[in-house]
């Protein structure tokens, strides 16, 4: 069984760092590099063994009532490789990178307890143990934020905690409801009970986990943390934030609460197209108006959320698709763009658009990748942004949302517009720049090819035999309620 | 006689017999985690509390002496891992997670119910030196801020 190990790995691994290094961080790199790569095989594995069978595996060897589940389907398989090859990456980015803030192993200790925190709550089937997971992901993201130990990093760590604090909070309340109303916290069987409860009582436990997990996801109302939080931390950091953070605690959490347990219906319909459509055109009006190189991805992110919420918000079996598209593909390149953003700003000292200019001749492969990256998350084929995007909006369109497909294609528009500026200001100003304050290393370069060679290699994923392979699984899991049920009570 | 840091004569010579009596509660509540109410948690604040009444009284650098900083530090890592490692072993013996792969021993006896005392002992120390240290690192700060006045 690999199940726990998924979870035991990381976490032996962060306290191992802090137990062995004793000032440098040569065994932190180590063990977290050693780790990764282990993970990911462990989650490649997984992935193809539960594409046919999925796996339950019951902690301390207890039965359902009185055990914690933990649950490996194709979409939890899914999640934890798009998870672990963009924290690969982003650690091997760090190394060169992170030396250059100081020479320290608690950064790959709070490293390892991020993924610790992020695998749990995607593999775990027990309401409260996810909470506990999110806790631990997220207090290591907070401590990471405020890594570089700037004022300004201090600040946004802050408000991070403050308002993470608060959903969280809301969070716990509607455990706690839940709870009261069905006297029990595994998934499965919550699910099994609501379905005989009133629907109002669904739809305000719903509305309440839609706050809380709606403020970890980002979406527009509750975004406010995400522009500070992801454009002060170190941009490793930022890329796991951006790519897979808001995605592991927020959005999968709202696809498996809303899908699987409280059942999708025409109310949670209408919210996630609310919230995702406002969250496309506002953050993209906002994203145009940055100067600061970071914080135009950070709002770049809140609006790309928000493809994803309105695809879901559609809630057919294409838009399903398209949602799990644009999942992966933002993982990939946004988090190749702050991985760029990361190496201008070690290079040039400044996240400043406007102090910036012309980098082509000193840094081609920042340059070059960042390049693919705009172009992936502006949408123009033939990268992975395209496909994910006009199958969104081929799917409301199918489904008769055409107000949603319009605003869809407006946010595509704004999109390339704010990358345009980024591109344009960022590395083809002006200014002819010929002197760096640092190098980048080499384990930086190669993280960032490796990501652009996947803004383009992800796109095969729209062939259909191979669609059918790998993604059909996966959406079957989202959409199919009972079968998540019977998988784990074993009915 | 007063002195830099800490509290007058009469708290800290009180402090002198207290810390060891709040230590041997402690203990108790961590021991009897499996038959009476409390357990890991609940003994490790109380372990911490003891730390932390010395460090009142006496102020930060005769801690410094009486306990080796270090070592607590090593502890609270090599807690967690231990905790693991039990774990661990679960899966190795009996096939899954932290299952109780030690017999159950008598109802109510002290040394039984298999693994969960050791766990209790092991969460103990982790509580007990992560609580320490919060206030410990907050307190680095109150010295600094003395230093600039």
């Amino acid at each position: 069984m690999i199940i726990p190990y998924l979870i035991i790995m990381p976490l032996l691994a962060a306290f191992l760092i802090t137990l062995i290094s004793g000032k440098g961080d040569t065994w932190g790199v180590i063990f977290s590099i050693l780790t990764e790569i282990t993970l990911i095989i462990l989650s490649v594995i997984g992935f193809i063994l539960v594409l046919e069978n999925p796996l339950v595996y019951n902690m301390s060897g207890w039965n359902i009532p009185y055990t914690i589940t933990l649950v490996m389907d194709s979409f939890t398989g899914f999640m934890l490789v798009i998870v672990h090859v963009i924290a690969l990456l982003a650690l091997m980015y760090s190394v060169a990178y992170i030396r250059h803030l100081s020479k320290s192993w608690k950064y790959y200790a709070l490293f390892m307890l991020l993924i610790t925190g992020m695998d749990g709550v995607i593999l775990t089937g027990d309401l409260f143990n996810l909470f506990v997971f999110m806790e631990i992901g997220l207090f290591a993201a907070y401590a990471l934020v405020a890594y570089g130990n700037r004022p300004e990093e201090f600040e946004a760590s802050f408000k991070y905690a403050v308002m993470g604090s608060i959903s969280s909070t809301l969070i716990l309340v509607g455990i706690g409801i839940v709870y009261s109303v069905t006297s029990t916290l595994n998934l499965a069987k919550i699910s099994e009970v609501l379905a005989t409860q009133p629907v109002h009582v669904v739809n305000w436990i719903g509305a309440i986990f839609l706050v809380g997990f709606g403020l970890k996801a980002a979406a527009m109302p509750f975004h406010a943390w995400l522009p500070d939080a992801h454009s002060s931390a170190p941009a490793p950091i930022s890329s796991m934030l951006s790519g897979v953070l808001i995605k592991a605690l927020g959005v999968y959490v709202l696809i498996r609460l809303i899908f699987n347990v409280f059942g999708f219906n025409a109310i949670f319909s209408r919210v996630f197209l609310g919230l995702g459509t406002l969250s496309i055109i506002a953050a993209s009006l906002l994203a145009i108006s940055q100067w600061d190189m970071k914080r135009l991805l950070a709002y770049s992110s809140v609006s790309q959320v928000g493809f994803i919420l309105i695809a879901l918000g559609i809630g057919t079996r294409m838009a399903i698709f398209g949602a799990l598209f644009h999942l992966l593909n933002h993982a990939i390149f946004k988090g190749l763009l702050f991985l760029n953003a990361g190496t201008v700003e070690m290079c040039l000292g400044t996240r400043d658009l406007k102090k910036m200019g012309r980098l082509g001749k000193v840094l081609p492969i920042t340059t070059g990748t960042s390049m693919i990256g705009t172009l992936a998350v502006s949408g123009l084929p033939p990268f992975n942004g395209f496909f994910s995007k006009l199958i969104i909006i081929i799917a409301a369109i199918e489904a008769g949302f055409f107000s949603t497909a319009g605003v869809a294609v407006v946010g595509s528009l704004l999109t390339l517009a704010y990358f345009m500026k980024f591109q344009r200001y960022g590395f083809f100003g002006d200014k002819v720049i010929e002197i760096l304050d640092h190098k980048p290393g080499l384990g930086m370069q190669t993280a960032m090819v490796c990501l652009a060679v996947l803004c383009l290699v992800t796109s095969i994923l729209v062939v259909p035999q191979v669609r059918e392979l790998v993604m059909d699984p996966v959406i079957n899991a989202v959409l199919n309620q009972a079968k998540y049920i019977e998988l784990v009570l074993g009915r | 006689m007063k002195e830099k840091h800490g509290m007058t004569l009469i708290v800290r010579t009180i402090t002198r017999i207290s810390v060891w009596l709040i230590f041997l509660y402690g203990f108790y509540i961590i021991f009897h985690g499996h038959l009476t109410p409390g357990g890991g948690f609940a003994g490790g604040v109380i372990l911490a509390l003891a730390l932390l009444n010395y460090m009142l009284a006496y102020g930060r650098e005769k801690t410094e002496n009486w306990i080796n900083i270090n070592l607590l530090h090593d502890m609270e890592s090599a807690s967690a891992i231990l905790f693991l490692i039990v774990g661990i072993l679960g899966i190795a013996i009996s096939g899954s997670f932290l299952a109780n792969w030690l017999s159950g021993g008598k109802l109510f006896a002290l040394f039984s119910s298999g693994t969960i005392p050791i766990l209790n002992i092991i969460i103990g120390i982790k509580v007990c030196a992560g609580l320490f240290f919060v206030v410990w690192t907050l307190s680095i700060f109150h010295i600094e801020e003395e230093a600039e006045e």
